[in-house]
C-alpha cells in the first residue's frame, strides 16, 4: 500500500526514451557521448575525410614537427600523423565493436538459458564458465595469434571469448531476477513458451543492463586490443591502427619527437574514458529504474 | 552516567498534570517530488494525554506515516517543515545530536516490516541493546540482562539463545515482538507504532497486539497507532483520527466510530469493509481512488468529489476542523448529517 | 452451488461436472511438506476460499494447480483433462492456459513494466487465437471495459497505474484467456481499503456475467464471506475445516478455525494471548 506518486506520463517513443536517459547522465555523460560520436564518426568516414594519405612513406619528412596543415606533424616513415589517426579509427574502434557483440550476444544467451531452465542446465553452463574466467583476454589472444596467425580476426574472436564470462555472469544475476517476477508465471501460466518469454519480455526488460555492459566492455576491449596490436599481434602496419602507432613511433620518444606515439595514446584514452564513463553512467540509471 | 544534554533536550521529568505529553499543532510538510515542493501533511494538529492510546487510520497518501515520521524527526531530506511539534512541552525541531538520540530513546518507533530495519549481520543481542550501550552507559552486561527480560515480556521465553542470534532466524511475529522489546528497553514514553501488524498473518496480529496493548497498560505508556484497519484501531485506541489527503478529518471516540461517525469519509470507509458476519449483494465502495495530499486542489474539501454528500458549500474553500458531541470533524455539514452516517445494513 | 449443507464436511470430487477438481494432493520440498492429503472439488460457476495463514501451503497448492509447482503425489483435473504432471507440448499449455487462469497479489510485480494493458491483452489474445487485428481490438475495448479502465488507463504503462487499476489489468489479462477456473491469490490484500471494495464489486459482477468458477485464497475472512460460497481451511499444509462458507465462519468447528475468527478486529474486540502458538510464529526451518 505504497502512497500514489504523480508520475508525469511521458512519451513513450523508443528515441525519445534514449533522449532521456542520456539527458539523466549529466554533463560528463553527454560530454562522453560526443566524443564517442565523433570517433564513430570518423570510423566510418576517415578514409574521405583525411586530409593526406596515411599509408605512403616518405623518409624524408620523418619526424618533422607540426606546420601549416599538419596539425600533428609527420610519423616515423614521413607520413602525417593527424591522417592516420582519422583513418586508424576504424580499425581501432571495430575491433573492440566485433569483441562487444560476439561476447555480449554469446553470454546474453547462456545467461538467459541458464537462469530460465535453472537446475543442470544452470550448474553445467556455471561450471564451463567458471573455467573460462581461468583465461585472461590477452594470453588468449597470443594463442590464437601463435595458432592462427596475427591478425585482427584471430585477436577479436579470442578477446570476445575471454569476455564471455564476466558477461554471462552480470547478466545471469539480472535475468534470475526478473524471471522469479510473477509477471513471468503469468505468462507461463498462460502457455506463452519460454523462448518467447524470453525473447518478448525478460531481454527488454534488462536491456538497460545489457547496454550499460556493453559499454563499458567496448573501453576494455579497446585497450586490450590496443596492447595486443601494440605486441604486433593484431592489426598489422601499414594499415594505421591507434595501438599499432604507439608501437611503431614509440621509438621518438626518447629521440625527443614524442607527438606521433602520445597523439595516439590520448586517442585511446579519451575514447577508453568516453566509454567507461558513459557505460558507469547509464548502469546506474539501469539500476535505479523506477518498475 | 551520559553527559548532559544542552537546553534544548527532552529532560524526562514528571509532566505537569494537564500539558499533553505529545502536541501538534498546524504541522504542514512539503517533500520534494520530481525537483518540486508539494505538500504531503496539511494543517495537522492533535495532542495525546499521557497514557492514551490514540490510533491514526488512512489510506494510501492520506499521510498517517508521514506524520509519525515528522514526529520522530525521521522525514527524508529536503522536507520543508512548518508548525509545531512539542513533546512534554519541548520543541522537538530544535534538538540536535546527543538531545535527539535521548529524545528518540523517549519517543520509540515501532516499524511495520521489522526486516527491513533491522542489520541482516548483526546479531539480535547487539542491536537491541545497543540503545542502552551507547546512549545511557549502561554496562553490557546489565543490557543483556534487561533485554532478556524484556524478551520474556513479550512471549519470547529463552532470550538468552534468542540474543545470540540473527534477524533471519526468527519468524516475522517473533522478529516484531522483538522489535517491541528493543523499543521498550530505553522506558520510553511514547510508542510510536506505524502498522506493526499490518504484514503479520491475522493471529500473531492479535497475539501482537495483545502484548503491545498489555504492556502499554503496565508501564503507562502514550501510543500513536497508525493503522490502515478502522476496527483495529477501534478496538486498542481511546480516541482515533481519520486522515485523508494529508489531513485529519475526524477524531472521535473509538467506541464511537463505527455507530456515530462525524465525517463522510470515516462512515464510506467503514461501509466499504466486507462484514465477516453476513454477505452483502455488493459493497459500497467509494467512487474514485484515495488521493494523496499534493493531488488534492488548494481550495475545496479534498474529499468532495467522492462524498455522497457533497454540496456547492464543500467546493468553495477547505472546511476547517468543527467540534461536535465531544469529536472534531472537517466538514461543512457536520451538524446536519450528525446521526445520519451510520454504516446502515444493506438489503 | 453446495450439495450438502452439513456443516464442516462437503464430499470432495463427487461430481462428475466439476469445473475443479483434486484429490490427494501432496507437495514435499525436500523434508518439509507443504501440501499434506488435500482434496476438493469445485463445480462450474461455483466458488471455493481457501483460508489459511503463512506455511499452511495455500500458496503451494495454488502454484500446483496452474502448473508453477509439480506434485509430489496426487492428481489434480481441470474441464475434465487431467494435469497432474506437466504439459508436454506447446498446445497442451496453451490448452491449460484456457482452463484456469490465476491473479497475483502484488499488483506492483505481476505486469510486465514495459507493456501497457492493450499490449498486455493483445499479447493474451494471440496466443490463444488466430484472429485478425480489428477482432483483437475489438476484444481488447470489451475487457477493459469489463474491469472498468478507461482509454487513458488502457493505453498507460504500468508505472502511471495505481495499484487497484493494475490488478484490473491483471484480472482483464487473465479473463483474455477465458477460463474457466480463475484462481486469485490474495489479489485484493495489498489494495486500499477502499479499492479493495471496487475490486471485489467487480469480481462478483464478472462472476455473474462470465460463470467463471473463482478459487479465492485469502488469510482475510470478511473477503473471504463476501466472495465465496464455500470454504476449505488449511492448518499446515492439511484440510482442518471445510463447508459453506457462511457455516464455517459463524460456527466453526476446529479448534484453529475458531481462533482464526477469534483473531479477526470487530467492534468490542479486546485482544488477548492465546496458548497455541500462533501460524508463522514458530521458526524458520534452519
Amino acid at each position: 500500500m505504497t502512497a500514489a506518486v504523480p508520475v508525469t506520463v511521458r512519451s513513450t517513443t523508443r528515441g525519445a526514451r534514449a533522449v532521456g536517459m542520456l539527458r539523466a547522465t549529466g554533463p560528463a555523460g553527454i560530454a562522453s557521448a560526443i566524443i564517442i560520436a565523433v570517433a564513430i564518426f570518423m570510423a566510418i568516414f576517415g578514409t574521405w575525410l583525411a586530409p593526406f594519405d596515411p599509408i605512403t612513406p616518405n623518409l624524408s619528412l620523418a619526424w618533422v614537427g607540426p606546420t601549416g596543415a599538419h596539425l600533428l606533424g609527420y610519423d616515423f616513415e614521413g607520413r602525417d600523423v593527424l591522417s592516420r589517426l582519422i583513418v586508424g579509427a576504424r580499425t581501432s574502434m571495430l575491433g573492440p565493436l566485433a569483441v562487444v557483440l560476439g561476447s555480449m550476444i554469446a553470454g546474453a544467451l547462456l545467461a538467459v538459458a541458464a537462469a530460465w531452465r535453472g537446475g543442470t542446465l544452470d550448474a553445467f553452463i556455471s561450471s564451463g564458465l567458471d573455467v573460462l574466467f581461468a583465461f585472461p583476454g590477452i594470453l588468449l589472444a597470443v594463442l590464437a595469434a601463435a595458432v592462427f596467425g596475427a591478425g585482427l580476426t584471430a585477436a577479436a574472436i579470442a578477446l570476445s571469448i575471454a569476455y564471455m564470462p564476466y558477461v554471462a555472469r552480470v547478466l545471469r544475476g539480472a535475468a534470475l531476477k526478473e524471471r522469479s517476477q510473477p509477471y513471468v508465471a503469468a505468462l507461463e501460466v498462460q502457455g506463452a513458451s519460454g523462448p518467447s518469454i524470453c525473447l518478448r519480455h525478460l531481454i527488454p526488460n534488462i536491456m538497460p543492463l545489457i547496454v550499460a555492459q556493453a559499454t563499458i566492455l567496448f573501453g576494455y576491449a579497446m585497450v586490450d586490443l590496443a596492447a595486443i596490436s601494440f605486441l604486433g599481434l593484431g592489426v598489422q602496419p601499414p594499415e594505421p591502427n591507434w595501438g599499432v602507432m604507439i608501437s611503431e613511433n614509440q621509438v621518438g620518444i626518447p629521440q625527443g619527437y614524442p607527438l606521433p606515439a602520445l597523439a595516439a595514446c590520448v586517442c585511446i584514452v579519451a575514447v577508453v574514458i568516453a566509454f567507461n564513463v558513459l557505460g558507469e553512467r547509464l548502469f546506474e540509471q539501469a539500476q535505479a529504474a523506477p518498475r | 552516567m551520559s553527559d548532559q544534554a544542552p537546553a534544548a533536550a527532552v529532560t524526562p521529568a514528571e509532566a505537569t498534570p494537564g500539558t499533553p505529553l505529545l502536541d501538534v499543532d498546524g504541522l504542514t510538510v512539503r517533500l520534494p517530488i520530481e525537483g518540486i515542493h508539494r505538500p504531503v501533511l496539511r494543517d495537522v494538529s492533535f495532542s495525546l494525554r499521557q497514557g492514551e492510546a490514540f490510533g491514526l487510520v488512512g489510506e494510501s497518501g492520506s499521510g498517517k506515516s508521514m506524520t509519525a515520521r515528522a514526529i520522530d524527526r525521521l522525514l527524508p531530506a529536503g522536507a520543508q517543515v512548518k508548525g509545531s511539534i512539542r513533546f512534554d512541552g519541548n520543541d522537538v525541531s530544535a534538538l540536535t545530536g546527543a538531545g535527539l538520540r535521548q529524545y528518540r530513546g523517549q519517543a520509540a518507533m515501532i516499524f511495520q516490516d521489522p526486516r527491513a530495519h533491522t542489520n541482516p549481520v548483526r546479531r539480535i543481542g547487539d542491536f537491541m541493546t545497543e540503545a542502552l550501550r551507547t546512549n545511557l552507559s549502561v554496562p553490557a552486561g546489565q543490557a543483556r540482562a534487561r533485554a532478556v527480560d524484556m524478551l520474556t515480556q513479550v512471549g519470547i521465553d529463552d532470550g538468552e539463545r534468542r540474543l545470540q542470534q540473527y534477524p533471519h532466524q526468527l519468524s516475522g511475529g517473533m522478529l516484531q515482538r522483538v522489535m517491541i522489546a528493543a523499543a521498550l528497553l530505553t522506558k520510553p514514553r511514547l510508542l510510536l507504532a506505524d502498522e506493526p501488524t499490518t504484514a503479520l498473518d491475522v493471529t500473531t496480529q492479535a497475539e501482537v497486539m495483545a502484548i503491545l496493548d498489555g504492556l502499554r497498560r503496565e508501564f503507562g505508556l502514550t501510543m500513536l497507532f497508525i493503522t490502515h484497519d478502522l476496527e483495529l484501531a477501534a478496538a486498542i485506541c481511546d480516541r482515533t483520527a481519520v486522515m485523508y489527503a494529508g489531513q485529519i478529518v475526524e477524531i472521535r471516540r473509538s467506541s464511537l466510530l463505527h455507530d456515530d461517525p462525524l465525517h463522510p469519509y470515516t462512515a464510506a470507509l467503514a461501509a466499504a469493509r466486507p462484514d465477516i458476519a453476513q454477505t452483502a449483494h455488493r459493497l459500497r465502495a467509494i467512487p474514485g481512488r484515495p488521493l494523496s495530499a499534493f493531488e488534492a486542489p488548494l481550495d475545496e474539501c479534498a474529499f468532495a468529489p467522492r462524498c455522497p454528500h457533497a454540496q456547492d458549500a464543500c467546493l468553495t474553500a477547505v472546511p476547517g476542523l468543527t467540534e461536535t458531541g465531544g469529536g472534531l470533524s472537517r466538514c461543512v455539514r457536520t451538524h446536519e448529517l450528525r446521526g445520519k452516517l451510520q454504516v446502515a445494513s444493506d438489503a | 452451488m453446495p450439495e450438502t449443507a452439513v456443516p464442516g464436511a462437503t464430499t470432495p470430487g463427487a461430481n462428475g461436472k466439476a469445473a475443479l477438481a483434486v484429490s490427494g494432493l501432496r507437495k514435499e520440498f525436500g523434508p518439509l511438506v507443504a501440501v499434506d492429503g488435500v482434496s476438493f472439488a469445485i463445480p462450474e460457476a461455483g466458488s471455493l476460499a481457501i483460508v489459511g495463514e503463512s506455511g499452511s501451503g495455500k500458496t503451494t497448492i495454488a502454484r500446483m494447480i496452474v502448473g508453477l509447482e509439480r506434485p509430489t503425489q496426487g492428481t489434480i483435473t481441470a474441464c475434465g483433462n487431467d494435469r497432474s504432471r506437466p504439459a508436454r507440448s506447446a498446445r497442451d499449455r496453451r490448452r491449460r492456459g484456457r482452463e484456469v487462469q490465476i491473479v497475483f497479489q502484488d499488483p506492483y510485480t505481476s505486469l510486465d513494466p514495459r507493456q501497457n494493458a492493450e499490449a498486455t491483452i493483445d499479447e493474451v489474445l494471440r496466443l490463444h487465437h488466430g484472429w485478425p487485428a480489428d477482432r483483437r481490438r475489438t476484444r481488447i475495448a470489451e475487457l477493459t471495459g469489463l474491469v472498468g479502465l478507461d482509454a487513458r488507463q488502457s493505453r498507460a504503462l504500468p508505472r502511471a497505474l495505481s495499484g487497484g487499476q493494475r490488478q484490473r489489468v491483471a484480472i482483464a489479462r487473465a479473463l483474455a484467456a477465458e477460463p474457466r477456473v480463475l484462481i486469485l491469490d490474495e489479489s485484493v490484500a495489498a489494495l486500499d481499503v477502499s479499492i479493495q471494495a471496487q475490486v471485489l464489486n467487480l469480481l462478483a459482477d464478472i462472476r455473474d456475467e462470465t460463470r467463471v468458477s473463482f478459487i479465492l485464497i485469502s488469510h482475510d475472512l470478511a473477503v473471504v464471506r463476501q466472495l465465496t460460497d464455500e470454504a476449505i481451511v488449511l492448518r499446515r499444509g492439511q484440510v482442518v475445516e471445510r463447508g459453506p462458507t457462511a457455516h464455517v465462519l459463524d460456527d466453526p468447528q476446529h479448534p484453529y478455525t475458531q481462533r482464526l475468527r477469534a483473531s479477526v478486529p470487530r467492534p468490542g474486540w479486546k485482544p488477548r494471548r492465546g496458548k497455541l502458538p500462533a501460524a508463522g510464529e514458530e521458526d524458520p526451518t534452519p
